[in-house]
């Protein structure tokens, strides 16, 4: 079931986006100092753990054995949640999700709710569909209250306005927060405050949540957030009404899985031990009404592709966004989906297919560095991915790239072989910068430095240490 | 209202469809295998990792890594421990859950203390007192399961303050062993220190939404 998720009106392709960002000299600032900060302090919070690798390993069968046997753990978390009180909905697509949620709020009869940040629901585009049925939705984390009030669109999985600095922040507040106090300064510190007051009559008040999951446990029907400011704990408890919007991958077998993944989600996201806050719940709690609404969108025809499958395992920690060099350089939002970075051009094209001129472009947003996949807390391969979708790319008539140097381009990508030859050829002039990227990516490359590339490509890497079991 | 009515069976009617053809899509890429060769698959996941990271003691551990999410962390004795909360109570009014031992609160000062209040009172409040589940020392996370002591989920969400105690016999070491001590039927809320964000300028600010003073005693 093909998937619709809103294509940013208007987007331009990938390298129309990106070279407008790039041209953007605060949006890069911000950008790297962010992804910068996070890379350091992330590589700490995984050094910690020697284990590691074999968490990843077990995380990433966990989540393989899961949708090797999908339909029967999706029928199991769909009878422990009905037993437990909770009711659950099927969406295939994103306008029948849309409508669940809004009959679900009419129900109620209120005509407001609050949220708490969730990609599913940006995937699908649940706050326009809910105002155009009269459904006023607040969005509750800073950084998502920072993006709705600055009528803006989120660039980062974790940090939403990543591309946005205090100054600018306090700016938006003064503009669109009409309690904000007047002579509201600067420091992160009074911007939260502000936020916090802002919102709290807001979540007292609140009559109907809508939430994202991280993660369900099919054997006990129970759902999980994780989440840092406690927006997410005011949604999830306070209003009589709760629905969750979970996309069908979301899903492991037991509660004992969930070991793995809380090792592994808070240290690769916010580099943190642990979260500030994680909430679990089973069914309709503390005399809440609960729906789960379970959405495909898309997801099915990932599934159906056997390389490209890997990517349902992703548990959105955005590692891979912050290690690419193509991300830092281009932000998130040239992407022109909720999906950016290195998921993002693998994910998106999958779940739209690659029909517009940004989705038939996001597979070429990469230079196959390969860091994301060392990134990756459940070892997707996105190279792997990546090279699988150019190839489809440059057979399908609609590829956007047709002088003479992408034929050329096309020939040698799409044989893993000789691409494996180029990246080895190119890596032989890797200490001669700067260089512009290859392919189509030269066109947005050609004014700018790219980042000094890795001395080996993880590829050369990879066969030279046969996988690092060699030094 | 009719149209309401009408709508939203118009939904139900298409989401039951929806749910047919969800499951006959994913059951046609991956086909359904008996139950047993499912269980087969499932215990032959490599688990090879560490049940626990730490060998030290744990309380040390404990204390240390919650400090370092900037929440206030004692160790005190039983003896300690009614002076400890009183102290940390001073001048505030706290909410109490029913079922917390009400040794706990010998010395503090029983006007100040509001009894099981209703959620619409809690944020008049300045903190909530309550025990814990489970703590986890590796990460610095105390585990509510909202049983006797606890309190409903709201009591330490919507006061500014949270003072938790923490018995010795609650802690574990690491994650896996804190999973296998609690019940996923229950309510859970892992909070490791005061709420924060990092969402301006990824500067870590203490508390946006949830309790901005998280106070730890930890009891042995
Ligand atoms: S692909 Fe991997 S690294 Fe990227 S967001 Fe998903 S889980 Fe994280």
């Amino acid at each position: 079931m093909t998937g619709s998720m809103p294509t940013y009106l208007g987007m331009p392709s990938f390298p129309e986006a990106a070279r407008e960002a790039v041209g953007d000299t605060l949006l890069r600032r911000n950008l790297a100092h962010a992804t910068g900060t996070i890379r350091a302090r992330r590589a700490e919070a995984v050094a910690e753990l020697p284990d590691w690798e074999r968490l990843r390993g077990s995380a990433r069968q966990i989540k393989d054995h899961t949708l090797a046997h999908l339909g029967h753990y999706l029928r199991l978390l769909e009878e422990r949640v009905t037993g437990a009180g909770g009711t659950v909905h099927w969406a295939a697509d994103a306008a029948e999700a849309n409508a669940i949620v809004a009959a679900l709020v009419e129900a109620t009869g209120e005509t407001e709710v609050v949220k708490v940040k969730s990609m599913a629901t940006q995937e699908i585009g649940l706050n326009e569909a809910l105002a155009e049925a009269g459904i006023t939705a607040y969005e509750t984390d800073l950084a998502e209250l920072i993006v709705q009030l600055g009528d803006d669109r989120p660039s980062h999985i974790l940090v939403p306005a990543i591309h946005r600095n205090r100054a600018e922040i306090r700016d938006i507040f003064r503009r669109a927060m009409p309690d904000a106090p007047a002579g509201l300064s600067d420091s992160p510190a009074e911007l939260a405050e502000a936020a916090r007051r802002h919102l709290r009559a807001k979540f007292l008040s609140a009559r109907v949540a809508v939430s994202g999951a991280n993660f369900a446990v099919a054997e006990t029907g129970t759902l999980v957030v994780l989440e840092s400011e406690g927006n997410g704990r005011m949604c999830l408890t306070l209003p009589r009404t709760l629905i969750t919007v979970m996309g069908i991958e979301k899903l492991v077998p037991t509660f004992a899985d969930l070991e793995v993944f809380l090792q592994l989600l808070p240290r690769s996201s916010t580099a943190e031990r642990m979260n500030p806050y994680t909430s679990m719940w089973t069914g309709a709690t503390e005399g809440q009404d609960f729906h789960l609404v379970l959405l495909d969108n898309g997801r099915t025809d990932v599934l159906a592709d056997e390389v490209g499958r890997q990517a349902l395992r992703c548990i959105r920690c955005s590692a891979c966004l912050n290690v690419c060099p193509v991300y830092e350089r281009a932000g998130g939002h040239a992407y022109g989906s909720p999906y950016p970075g290195p998921i993002g051009a693998i994910l998106s094209p999958q779940l739209r297919g690659v029909g517009s001129k940004v989705d038939a472009s996001l597979p070429y947003a990469s230079t196959l560095c390969g860091a994301c996949f060392e990134a990756c807390p459940v070892a997707i391969d996105i190279p792997e991915v990546l090279v699988e979708l150019r190839a489809r790319a440059v057979e399908s008539a609609r590829h956007p790239l047709t002088d003479a140097a992408m034929a050329a381009a096309g020939w040698t990508l799409r044989s893993p072989a000789r691409l494996a030859l180029a990246q080895r050829a190119a890596g032989r002039f890797r200490r001669l910068t700067p260089r512009r990227l290859p392919g189509p990516l030269r066109a947005w490359t050609d004014t700018r430095d790219i980042p000094r590339p890795p001395p080996e490509s993880f590829r050369a890497w990879w066969e030279r240490t046969d996988g690092g079991r060699r030094p | 209202m009719n149209s309401r009515a009408v709508n939203s069976s118009a939904v139900n009617s298409s989401a039951v469809n929806s749910r047919d053809r969800v499951l006959a899509r994913i059951d046609a890429i991956v086909p359904p295998r008996p139950a047993a060769e499912i269980a087969a698959g499932r215990a032959a996941i490599e688990r090879d990792y560490l049940r626990r990271h730490s060998t030290g003691d744990v309380l040390d551990l404990l204390a240390d890594r919650i400090a370092h999410y900037r929440a206030t962390v004692r160790r005190v004795t039983p003896a300690e421990l009614p002076g400890a909360v009183a102290a940390r109570l001073a001048g505030r009014v706290y909410a109490v859950p029913e079922g917390l031992p009400r040794a706990w609160l010998a010395r503090a000062d029983p006007a100040r203390l509001v009894e099981d209040p209703p959620v619409a009172d809690l944020d008049a409040l300045d903190g909530a007192v309550t025990g814990c589940a489970v703590a986890i020392a590796e990460t610095g996370t105390v585990v509510l399961d909202h049983g006797p002591g606890q309190g409903p989920r709201a009591l330490t969400l919507v006061p500014d303050r949270h003072l938790v105690v923490v018995e010795a016999a609650r802690v574990v070491a690491d994650v896996p062993e804190a999973l296998e001590r609690l019940d996923p039927a229950r309510p859970l809320t892992f909070v490791s220190g005061p709420s924060a964000t990092s969402d301006i300028e990824l500067s870590r600010v203490e508390g946006v939404h949830g309790p901005r003073t998280l106070d730890v005693l930890v009891v042995a």
